[in-house]
This record gives structure tokens, sequence and C-alpha cells, in this order.
């Protein structure tokens, strides 16, 4: 029998940004707040601090930071008539545990979408015809605005100290930054971070072949900055260990050093770390949670009732919970029916190395995870796709978050991969070798979705969640497009050589190979209820005291990381329910 | 900009020298400093006698001694490996570890029932096992160079049929174990002295380069310094 707790205003499963966004929020509003996450509570002190951190065998290869698939994984495979297989070692994709969650080792990409990514289907209608998008690519509009979300994508940089340039400001254009964004009602709270040599690289490639380069816009601090909270950040010291690590020097933003210190101190929020929510509890209607069942430290079975329900883990697991529990019908491909898995889709990420000789100081040692250079010349509504010949746009950049040797050492072409060949290889790289990437829009398919898998169970004794995933035609033009375009760049710095992974044609999804973390959709916001789980509130249509912050609620995925986006929908849910659920408690939206 | 230790931050620099007291004092107490860092002092207690020579055989070939850099052996990757093989990652603590196991295409990774720790040792037994049966009773390490060179290349590329296990994946891990051990810090039981972060110019976890970020003309200047703080 189940220990059952008093019940409180709001439950929050999940810790990292969209629930410490949510629990600021809601305390904010005067609510009572239980925030459960199934990880270990941790901060920067001790949890980050130097020199511990600074370890690339328990950072990268024993993943401290990241989710154990011993306890909770998925499974996949690349088609409907295929048989899953667990997910059983740590690859394309690496969701975070812990309080802080994947926003603790997160690199620091802020973007925000494009005006046009809103309104994808409609706009390729509109300039293509309808025939333009095929049958089976269920892209669709958000149901909600760029200029709606203006403010919250403002709010959220801010609270993040964003290292940026802005392009265009109150509608006029600014130089430096990106001619092509929605405007911005200010500049960045904080300016763009120093160039290394292949940033700098990147715009003399960038701009001899006419392209628009601007800083990414990086929530790395470049100088001192104290947020909207009164939370302090210090200057990113470009140490190495960002993507894959908690920082150091609180110098990244991270629910941790940018939400926390606040909610910590509020009687209103109560945290229980190490508490594994199991499922939302439903009434007999399957239409009210009554709250959340978990299991605490010591394995108990807790019940947590609570009048709100804010499912605020990671994509997958908003997914997961969600079918575990019944919120929403779960979808069929087959039938096309149901809604809480659909629109499962990622992100088309590819790289080109360019090696030099022993005179080209790059230093790839020298880390900032966020901070870089990229244009959106081949983004949004500036690709001509029919031109192109692929829905989809995507961006190319240069990054350097860090590369120690025991994270891997690319070698130039021809290099064996042992023996003496192999260690004159690696010298001759390691200081003097850069990359840019390519990265590429996803778009969603009748065919791609999640469900639970009939076979494998996590540690709780629960079917795991079953990826259906595959590159299609489309992705594979993209992908050869835009990689062909970054290795026009890479000519142009004369390197001694270059390596490209353009996919190939067939080409399959190779879940072992670090690809991206930005795994989207899934229980996606959407105007109509039989074709989404979430209205334009991240609000379920079907159990409306539960909303599903996340990248799950992305119709399809565009050019740009994920965390942007999702830290401006998730104020925005949080402002309809602090200005219009908390008033009437139901469903905001009704078609 | 000097090209000396006041490159780095002074609060940085403290620090360090901080942190290469504990070191230098723990060696004056016990004089083990020296065979700590003498990879042929060490014996393994996860490794059969047996399977410790085979270790130290292919660890030579994957990463050889040369005028580059170090060899594997000559950095104590044997003992990185015999010492991470007992850590609970070998065994399986962050791999999703439930059956059923069933074969899938190489795209969805490693599929079997064994943990790293395993991999190893049953991949190590079958090695020997074949060596010794195609090659007149010798054991992988009592082959010549050539001969050991030949039998990790056909293990590379999968062409090598062992009993029991894939010789493609045992070879995949035992690379990716001795490369790990090559460039992880010293504390783990590899790269001794630093020498493999020396080989290829890593500063190891300094982990502070805000100065030297926009350095375009000249090498970066500074030794590597380990997690205990000493200077390579």
């Amino acid at each position: 029998m189940a220990l059952v707790k008093p019940k409180t205003d709001a439950v929050i499963v999940g810790m990292g940004w969209t629930g410490a966004i949510m629990a600021k929020e809601l305390t904010d509003a005067g609510l009572r707040v239980v925030a459960l996450e199934r990880g270990p509570d941790r901060d920067t002190q001790p949890d980050f601090s130097y020199p511990r951190v600074a370890d690339e065998l328990e950072g990268s290869v024993h993943r401290k930071f990241l989710q154990s698939l011993s306890k909770e994984t998925v499974t996949a495979r690349h088609g409907l008539r295929d048989s899953a297989v667990p997910y059983r070692q740590i690859g394309s994709f690496k969701p975070g545990t812990g309080v802080g969650g994947a926003g603790t080792h997160w690199s620091g990409c802020h973007f925000r979408a494009l005006p046009e990514d809103f309104t994808l289907r409609s706009s390729l209608q509109q300039r293509y015809g309808k025939k333009f998008i095929p049958e089976l690519m269920t892209i669709a509009d958000f149901p909600v605005g760029y200029e709606e979300l203006e403010p919250h994508f403002d709010h959220f940089e801010y609270v993040c100290g964003t290292s940026g340039k802005a392009g265009v400001i109150q509608g006029a254009k600014v130089s430096g930054g990106n001619p092509f964004e929605g405007s911005r009602s200010r500049e960045f709270p904080l300016g763009p971070t120093r160039n290394y040599l292949g940033a700098e690289m990147f715009y003399k490639a960038a701009r001899e072949m006419g392209y628009s380069p601007y800083p990414i816009p990086a929530s790395n601090a470049s100088a001192p900055y104290v947020n909207p909270y009164g939370c302090q950040m210090g200057p990113c010291n470009f140490c190495g260990f960002c993507s894959d690590y908690g920082c150091i020097n609180y110098s990244k933003a991270t629910p941790n050093i940018s939400i926390l210190p606040i909610l910590r101190l509020r009687k209103e929020f109560e945290l229980r770390a190490d508490s594994q929510v199991l499922r939302v509890n439903l009434d007999a209607a399957r239409t009210r949670a009554t709250g959340v069942s978990y299991l605490d430290a010591q394995g108990r079975e807790i019940e947590q009732p609570a009048d709100l329900v804010l499912l605020c883990a990671f994509s997958l697991y908003n997914v997961h919970l969600m079918l575990l529990s019944g919120v929403g019908p779960a979808y069929d491909p087959v039938a096309d029916t149901g809604t809480v898995g659909r629109n499962y889709s990622y992100q088309n990420l590819n790289r080109v190395n360019l090696f030099f000789d022993e005179s080209v100081q790059a230093n790839g040692f020298i880390g900032i995870g966020g901070g870089g250079a990229v244009f959106d010349d081949l983004n949004g509504k500036q690709l001509d796709n029919a031109k192109a010949g692929f829905v989809g746009g995507g961006v190319i950049w240069a990054r350097q978050p860090g590369a120690g040797p025991v994270r891997g050492i690319t070698t130039a072409p021809g290099v064996p991969a042992w023996g003496s060949a192999w260690k004159q290889g690696v010298k001759d790289a390691f200081r003097h070798s850069f990359y840019f990437e390519v990265q590429g829009a996803c778009m969603s398919y009748r065919d791609h979705y999640l469900d639970l898998d009939p076979t494998y169970r996590d540690a709780f004794g629960r079917p795991l969640l079953r990826m259906t995933f595959d590159w299609n035609d489309n992705e594979i033009r993209a992908s050869q497009f835009l990689v062909g375009k970054a290795l026009e760049m890479a000519k142009v710095l004369n390197p001694k050589a270059v390596s490209g992974d353009a996919k190939k044609a067939g080409e399959h999804y190779n879940i072992t190979r670090y690809q991206s973390t930005h795994t989207c959709g899934g229980a996606i916001m959407g105007a109509n209820p039989k074709t989404s789980a979430l209205n334009r509130y991240l609000q379920s249509w079907d159990v409306p005291n539960v909303f599903a912050p996340g990248a799950n609620a992305f119709p399809q995925n565009n050019g740009y990381n994920p965390t942007g986006m999702v830290g401006a929908l998730t104020y925005w849910a949080a402002k309809a329910i602090r200005e219009q659920y908390l008033k009437s408690p139901g469903a905001l939206v009704h078609v | 900009m000097n090209d000396d230790e006041s490159a780095t931050s002074p609060s940085r620099r403290e620090l360090i020298k901080k942190l290469s007291l504990i070191p230098l004092s723990a060696a004056a107490v016990a004089g083990c400093a020296q065979q700590a860092d003498n990879p042929a002092a060490y014996t393994p207690t996860f490794f059969s006698a047996a399977e410790w020579a085979f270790l130290n055989s292919a660890c030579d070939r994957l990463i050889p001694p040369d005028a580059i850099g170090p060899s594997a052996a000559q950095a104590g990757v044997p003992e990185f490996i015999d010492r991470h093989m007992q850590t609970p990652y070998a065994a399986g603590d962050i791999w999703y570890m439930q059956g059923p196991f069933v074969e899938a295409a190489p795209q969805f990774g490693y599929q079997g029932r064994l943990p790293l720790r395993d991999i190893l040792r049953v991949g190590i037994k079958a090695f020997d096992a074949h060596c010794q049966r195609t090659l007149s009773g010798k054991t992988f390490a009592q082959l010549d160079h050539a001969q050991q060179e030949t039998l990790l290349k056909a293990a590379e590329a999968g062409a090598l049929k062992l009993e029991q296990i894939s010789a493609k994946e045992f070879f995949g891990q035992l690379l990716a174990e001795t490369r790990m051990g090559y460039f992880s810090d010293p504390k783990h039981g590899g790269n001794k002295h630093m020498a493999a972060w020396k080989m290829i110019g890593y500063p190891g976890a300094r982990a502070d380069y805000a100065d030297w970020v926009e350095v375009r003309d000249r090498p970066y200047p500074l030794p590597p310094v380990d997690l205990s703080g000493k200077r390579g």
C-alpha cells in the first residue's frame, strides 16, 4: 500500500530547465510546489568543482553527469516491421539526470526559432503549393507565433545571461548579428564570446562565400553577469569541459545556478531528489490527474496528490509517462489515430573536419560550449526548398566545446586506427585541426513515432519507450546539400586535408554514434486535438490539469538547438497557468 | 604574454601550487611514488597471468614503442585496464543489461549479454585459444610482432572468427580501453608521467585558457597538469 503524502497545489516531475522555470513561476503565483527529481541533488559545489570535474574518464566515459541506461532507456528500430532492441550504451543522444537535468551538461547554444519555423507547413504550401509536402510528412504549424513568444525568448535569454549580438532590434537591422532573425525587443544581455581560431576562420570562409555569419548565441557568459533573479555568473574561461560536464565557473547557465538559488530559499518549494516518478494517477473518468506515484530513495512507493501535474522530464520521458499513465490516447501510425507518440523527430547533424600543418594553432582543447560562429543563409525562408530539393534548412557553424584526447581525436583521412601511424596521426591532428558542423532540420513523418515496447522493461518493471525512426530521403538530401556547402567553405581555407560525413543514399540511423541530444516531438502542441497531444499552452487536451513542457512539444525540429525555444515555451505556458488556468481550472482551449 | 607559468591566472596558479603539495608530501613519506610510476611494478588483480601477458602484448601492438611517444605498456595502459575492469562501469553500471539479447544490425550497437569486463576476459581467452590451435601451440604473447599485427588486423576487420565472442566487438573494446588508458589522467593508472599528453600537446586538467583563446602566432606553451596537481 503506497504511502500518501499531503496534497500539494502542484507537483513537478523533473528538475531540469522546464521544472525550474515552472517552479519559479508557480511559487511566484503563491502555489505550493513539490518537485520530484529521479536523480540526485547536485550543485556547482561540490558536484562540478575543480579539479575533479576535469576528468574525461569520469565525465565522458563513465558519464557521471548523464542518465544511467541501466534503470531507464528506450528501444529503437528503423521501421514499423522491425523488432526494436534496447539503446544499451549511450551513443546518439545523452539524456541527463539529477537536479539540473540535461541543463547541467548542455553546451549553451541558445537560439530562438525563426518566425517562419512556427508556420512551416502553411509557409511551404503558400510558397510551393499544397503538393510540395510529401504525403507522409506530418509537419505542422506551431499553434503559437514568434511575436507571442518574443517576450519569453527575451526573458529566458536574460535569465541565462546569453552572450550574442542582435541582428534585428524592434524591426531595425543591426550589423554584426543575424540579419534573418525575428525582431528582438532589445540587445542580448551580454556581448559575444571571443573567437578561437576555428570561429575566426569560419568568419573568413563564410564571408568569402557571401554568407552572413554571426556569433552563436551562447549561454556561456562573456563577462560577469547578474540575472533578473539576482543569480550571478562569472565569465567563461574556456576550460574545455562543457558539453557532458557541469560548469566549474558559474559561467554556463544551468537550472542549478540560474534559477535554483532562489527557489531553494522558498518555503513554498520542496525539492525531493532521488524520487523516481512511476506514473501520473488519473481519476476514474481519466480526465483529471489526481497526482503522481513515485519511488523514494528507499524504494517505497509514495503517492503525491496534487491539483496540477507538470511533466518536466526530458522530452522522451515526458512521452513515456504520458503513455504509461494514459494521459491522452496512444498514437497508432497504421490507423492514424491517437496523439501521444506522434511526430517524433530528431536533428540532422553532420561534421566537416579541417586539418592543418603545425603552424596553425587551433588548440581544440580550449573550449566553450555554445560560443562560435554560424549563419542562417541556408536556413528558414532564405533557402529555396524547391531548388535545393528538400524540405527544411539548417545552419552551418564553427563550434569548439573542448576536446580532450579521451573524448577522441579525429584524425585525417587515411590514418589507421592504431599503430605508429595512428600515433603520428593523433599528434598531427590534436592541436592543428578544427571542425565545422551542419545542424539540419528534421521533418516529422507518419511512421516516425514513440510508443511502448512490447518486450523490454525498465528497472521498475514498466515497458520501455520504443522509438521508430530512420533517415528519410529528404533528410539525406539535406545532409548532402548542406555538407557540400560546408566543404566549399573548407576549401577557401586551404587545409592540408578535409573529411566530411554527409549521409549516403539509403543510410540508416546509427544509434551508436553521438549526433545530438535534440530528440523532439512525441507529445506535440497543435491546434487540433485529433493530431496533437497538447494545446497551444502545452496543456494536455485530454487531462487538462496536466501540462508537458519540453521539446516533446515540437511538431518537427528546425535547424537550431531546442533549449531557447523550450525555455520560451515553458514561460509562455506558465503565464497561461498563472493568468488563465488558476482563475478557472480547466481546458484553456476549446475546439 | 610570457611563455611561462605566469600565463595562467593568479588564482589558478595558487590552486595548482596547493594541489602540487599533496603528491610531494605523500612521496616523501612512503617513497612509493617511483614504484607507482613504474609500469613493470604493477601486479594485476583482475587479469590472470596468461591474460596479463596477452594484454601487455596486444596493447603494445596497438600503441607500439617508437620515437613519437611511449608505447601503451610504457605508459601503464595494462595497469589502467586491470584497474578499470574493477570499476562499476566495466560491470555494466551504466549499460542496459536486461534481456532478451538478440542480434541486431550494427547501427544498434552491442546487444550481447556480457558487460565490458567479461567482453575482455572472454575475448582474451578465445583469442589465445585460437592462437594456440592454429599457430603451433603458441599464445598470442609468444608470437612475433608481425604475426600479432596480422591477427589484430583480422579481428578489426571482422575476418577472425572466435568461439564465444565476436572478434570485432572484442577488438573494438580493447582498442577503446587502450586509447582510454593511454590518454586518461594518470590517477587511473595509465598515461604515466603524462607522457601521452606531452606527445600530443594536451595541457591536461588545466581547464583555464581565458588568456590563450586569441593567441595565434605560437604554440600553447605550458606543460600538462594532472588531477593531483603534478606538472608534466
